[in-house]
């Protein structure tokens, strides 16, 4: 009993060490190139075009990274990833990031063993049934049948909600939107429930919009945030505080059109340290000085990023809602750069 | 005589009638109907519900796929052009999305620019198994076929052109072992030395025999990466690479479990046992996740090339068993006959036992072939975009698209039934040619 313990114990200690003893920034260094996991395809957050370029909102963070760290936005293999095998992808070593539109929870953090870097996208789980079903709120939807995805924590605030709120519901699984979508439009359930980012691209490429909505109450959190491996403190701060960079940029003013000007120097030494002409932030987590100068350079800042994958000017036409600045009534709030 | 003869008979016939066509009831399309579809009051009511059915089903599917649009630049516009020309309300195909995409169908992410690679490759395919398909190709072709796998793997692949040919040599090398000692020593210890001195070959020499004469001579091709294929590139690769891997893997396996030596016997029981008592899906996540546990940080083992060692191995204990069942329906007699003329084990095998026991087991082996080609879409489940669901998913990733369903299934599921119709009259028409009727 003893000894099976101990071997036990030896093993997830070689495991834990070797998985913690490589630093995952000198092997993409010495790669020359960042492994990111991506969706295998999300309207707006991560999807190839006809000749395979990978783009979007998630897809930006990565190419920040790998510009960050590497300085080229465009030296990143991105790895698809499905929602079953994305925390083994990253927990195995086959990605060094994972930037795949994942909800911050408890237990991935801390029984999967990962580490959520820093919120980009508050999100939240909704409900969208057809206009002449007469529904307008999700409290009316006793007995509905509901089409939800498997595997994923949309399923789990489902049940949550409806146990919490004593209705009763007939849950009709899909293995992805594409099936949710076809089985929604052909009648097979009363109400369809993902993200609100993705009902909202859904219902945008419906036939005919306006013959449904999208019920006012979001029943659940969903922070989503890039996540890497536990155990590698100096690449989970690399990637924090890229994406923080993004944020911060946004809320001072930096912009891709003028950060060649501001990064000759400014007044404001926060914008200094931040773009590398004052202190030396970048040499703290292992660096260049202008590291968040080529992150911001890749896609813009956090609000061009926005902007240009998901923003209201474009299809899916997403609001910015939760996610804009702390400025703005948002939640989006970067740490000091100091 | 011949007067009473005359009179004693009332009529008598001397010209024989013409023949009647058959009565209308009783001939062409009327006599088929009646025999086949109304012979009773049962059948022609099956007959009238199976007709309405097909006419629903006509009726209901036949508009959207008459007024499919092939012309659009997202589904958007399909949507417009079918309201335009059929009016409001009107649902039509968007066969656009194929006509955009279908290279990616194909190719997966391959780099446009060399699409002639694995075109080549495919045609190739066809003059390597040519001579083992069809008696009417040339014999000559025939050393060409063992030269393929090497030779297609490269062309996939791209990278130093010394890669397929040394590790070529090193088959060639186990091989001449093989050959030299087995008059000498027997056949089981010149395979062990064989197969021991290709090992030694391939772990320490011939890493630095290519990286040796790359630097003396470089030559090779451009080299593409395992993410960028996709679609049926991806399927036909892990197909073909599967089938032939997993038919001489499996007659062993098959030979195996009918041996009298206890290790090889328990190795392929085992070995069959487990494989076939766990899902291919199991398989695939332990070739794509599990297996990088237990590496040393850092390799990289090909991912495509671990999933075809997983399918192979899938496909391999199936066709063993189907072999078994070869094995098993060949008469007693056969197997005394052959150590009657004093042939060895492989001997008779080869010659003998193997050559009717594989023909009994052609429709078994085919149908295992069949469903390992279609469950090669199973890898979408690993992140490897296969053409039925990974290719199709993210299309629709694109905003163009994001709508389209039933159109892919359609392109993808017609690609799929030509190809697995061809093997299946291969098949057939193989077991016609084989047909000795001894039995």
């Amino acid at each position: 009993m003893k000894k099976s313990v101990f071997f036990g114990a030896l093993t997830a200690a070689t495991l834990t060490a070797g998985l913690a003893g490589a630093a995952t920034l000198d092997d993409v260094k010495s790669r020359g190139e960042l492994i990111c996991g991506v969706n295998t395809g999300l309207v707006g957050f991560a999807a190839p075009d006809a000749n395979g370029n990978w783009s979007g909102f998630d897809v930006a963070v990565c190419q920040a990274v790998a510009a960050a760290v590497l300085g080229d936005p465009s030296k990143v293999k991105y790895v698809p990833t499905s929602g079953q095998t994305r925390f083994t992808a990253l927990g195995s070593g086959e990605v060094d990031l994972l930037a795949r539109n994942t909800t911050w929870t408890f237990s991935r953090d801390t029984d999967l063993k990962l580490q959520f870097t820093a919120t980009n996208y508050y999100d939240g789980q909704g409900f969208m049934v057809r206009k002449d079903s007469g529904v307008t709120s999700a409290k009316e939807l006793d007995g509905a049948s509901i089409c939800i995805q498997t595997g994923t924590t949309t399923e789990l605030n489902l049940a949550d909600y409806f146990k919490a709120n004593n209705m009763s519901y007939q849950p009709i699984t899909v293995d992805s939107n594409a099936e949710g979508e076809q089985q929604f439009l052909a009648g097979a359930c009363d109400a369809y429930t993902t993200d609100a980012s993705g009902l909202a691209a859904t219902r945008a490429a419906f036939a005919n919009p306006a013959d449904y909505v999208i019920l006012p109450e979001i029943i659940s959190k969903e922070p989503l945030a890039p996540a890497v491996r536990q155990g590698d403190d100096q690449w989970t701060d690399i990637v924090r505080w890229t994406v923080f960079a993004l944020i911060g940029a946004e809320e001072y003013g930096v912009t891709s059109a003028n950060i060649d000007e501001l990064a000759k120097g400014t007044d404001n030494p926060e914008v200094n340290r931040l773009l590398g002409t004052e202190g030396d932030l970048g040499a703290m987590i292992g660096l260049d000085k202008d590291w968040a100068v080529k992150a911001i350079k890749a896609n813009g800042n956090y609000g061009e990023i926005f902007a240009a994958t998901i923003g209201e000017q474009t299809p899916i036409g997403l609001a910015r809602g939760l996610n804009a600045q702390w400025t703005q009534g948002g939640l989006m709030y970067a740490p000091p750069f100091r | 005589m011949s007067d009473t003869q005359a009179h004693s008979v009332a009529y008598v016939r001397d010209t024989m009638l013409p023949q009647q066509p058959a009565p209308a009831g009783q001939s062409g399309a009327v006599q088929w109907l009646r025999e086949n579809l109304f012979s009773g009051w049962l059948n022609t009511l099956l007959t009238l519900l199976g007709v309405a059915l097909i006419y629903t089903l006509v009726m209901h599917f036949l508009p959207w796929f008459l007024h499919g649009v092939w012309d659009a630049n997202s589904i958007k516009e399909c949507r417009t052009i079918i309201t335009d020309r059929y009016g409001e309300g009107a649902t039509g195909a968007c066969w656009a999305v194929i006509r955009e995409r279908w290279h990616q169908f194909i190719f997966g992410f391959y780099p446009p620019e060399l699409y002639w690679r694995p075109i080549l490759t495919f045609l190739l395919l066809f003059v390597a198994v040519g001579p083992l398909l069809f008696t009417w190709v040339p014999r000559v072709l025939a050393w060409f076929t063992p030269v393929y796998p090497f030779l297609a793997v490269w062309l996939l692949w791209g990278g130093s052109g010394w890669t397929p040919i040394m590790i070529f040599a090193g088959f060639v090398l186990g091989a001449a072992i093989l050959l030299l000692l087995s008059p000498r020593l027997g056949s089981i210890m010149a395979f062990s030395i064989g197969a021991f001195v290709a090992i030694l070959y391939f772990l320490f020499v011939v890493g630095l025999l290519i990286g040796g004469l790359q630097a003396i001579l470089p030559w090779g091709l451009e080299s593409v990466d395992s993410a960028k294929f996709g679609g049926f590139l991806l399927a036909i690769t892990l197909g073909v690479g599967g089938i032939m891997m997993s038919l001489p893997l499996g007659i062993v396996l098959a030979l195996g479990r009918q041996s009298d030596m206890p290790l090889v016997k328990g190795f392929s029981v085992v070995f069959i046992e487990f494989i076939r008592g766990v899902p291919l899906i199991t398989l695939l996540f332990v070739a794509s996740l599990l297996l990088n546990y237990f590496l040393p940080p850092g390799t990289n083992f090909d991912i495509i090339l671990r999933v075809m060692i997983l399918v192979t191995f899938f496909a391999a204990a199936y066709i063993a068993e189907v072999i078994r069942g070869g094995l098993a329906a060949l008469p007693r007699g056969q197997y005394e006959a052959a150590d009657a003329l004093g042939l060895d084990y492989w001997k008779a095998q080869r010659l003998i036992i193997l050559p009717q026991a594989l023909k009994i087991s052609i429709p078994g082996i085919v149908s295992t072939f069949i469903g390992m080609f279609k469950d090669t879409t199973l890898v979408v489940f690993v992140g490897l975009f296969d053409p039925l669901k990974g290719i199709p998913d993210f299309i629709r990733a694109d905003f163009n698209w994001k709508g389209i369903y039933w159109e892919p299934f359609i392109f993808v599921g017609a690609i799929f039934f030509i190809l697995n119709f061809a093997m299946s009259r291969y098949s057939m028409s193989l077991e016609r040619r084989l047909q000795r009727d001894n039995h």
